[in-house]
């Protein structure tokens, strides 16, 4: 069994109640109407694709139906944490690279 | 008080017949250790709104004699309601059917501001499991841990049975719970009693 900790329920639950959604984070241009092509490409259809720590958003669909953010790593697909909507990673790439 | 628009969606018996998803079926499976049974044409409200407004849990209350569970997973019940917490900002409420007008009226017209309640009476059925062998058949249906130890009297998820969703609830010590969606009332109904 694999177990994902929902921070809204606040315990581990079987990762077949849970879909992922893609990259977390991306913030839609403040001013649509005048961002360039380029911008609103980048914000629809580029997506990092890292080797490594990646930050996701995820949907706990079977149970409280919450989105939430999973910071995962990409080889190991280990999941080193999941925080709610609105909050920042405790754990990103920079801190990892960084020696112990 | 809210001026939404609202009817009486309960099937009146003279006029239009009310029917179980499961009216094709048998009503009750038993088998050594295990009974299964429906529990049809029960009323079924979603409520929605902010759980750290004063106002809007005092009006549920006020509206079904319930205090609003506000801590994850858990399950008030009186003699006729019910209310399960299924996200933070979202609760079911089970009553009898007959009742179910009555309540989602009082609801309206205690709550105000930016709320919901929806009747979705006919989007739901209720099955419960009870006897020795009840969690038997739970394990073998679902992947959540509903071993006493972690999933005690009060509880309720939100989980799966058998790949389908279901409202999953342990409302006294005996007996079990299982809210499915009707359209997946009968596959529901049919993998619990392969099971029993
Ligand atoms: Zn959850």
């Amino acid at each position: 069994m694999f177990l994902i900790y929902c921070p809204y329920c606040g315990e581990e639950r079987e990762e077949s109640e849970f879909h992922a959604k893609g990259q977390a984070h991306l913030a839609r241009p403040a001013d649509p109407d005048n961002s360039s092509d380029e911008e609103w490409g980048h914000y629809l259809f580029f997506r990092e694709n890292p080797r490594g720590i990646h930050h996701e958003l995820w949907v706990h669909a079977a149970g409280c139906r919450k989105f939430f953010n999973v910071t995962r790593h990409t080889v190991s697909y280990e999941i080193l944490e999941t925080y709610p909507i609105g909050e920042q990673p405790r754990v990103t790439a920079n801190q990892m690279e960084k020696p112990a | 008080m809210s001026d939404a628009a609202i009817f009486d969606q309960q099937a009146v018996a003279d006029k239009v017949t009310g029917q179980s998803p499961l009216h094709h079926l048998s009503s009750s499976h038993k088998t050594e250790g295990v009974v299964l049974e429906e529990v049809p044409s029960l009323g079924y409200l979603t409520l929605r709104g902010d759980a750290n407004d004063e106002a809007f849990r005092a009006g549920v209350h006020k509206a079904l004699g319930l205090e609003l569970p506000v801590q994850p997973m858990t399950l008030l019940q009186s003699d006729t309601v019910s209310i399960q917490w299924l996200s933070p900002d979202e609760w079911m409420i089970v009553c009898p059917g007959a009742r179910c007008f009555e309540f989602e009226s009082a609801l309206h017209e205690q709550l105000s501001g930016h709320y919901a309640v929806v009747n979705v009476s006919g989007g739901y059925t209720m099955l419960t499991l009870s006897g020795d062998r009840a969690l038997d058949v739970l394990y073998q249906s679902t992947a959540y841990d509903v071993h006493p130890r972690h999933f005690g009297t009060g509880k309720a998820v939100a989980t799966t049975l058998a790949k389908a969703t279901v409202f999953l609830r342990r409302p006294d010590d005996g007996k079990w719970e299982l809210i499915v969606r009707r359209s997946f009332a009968d596959y529901c109904w049919r993998w619990l009693v392969g099971v029993c």
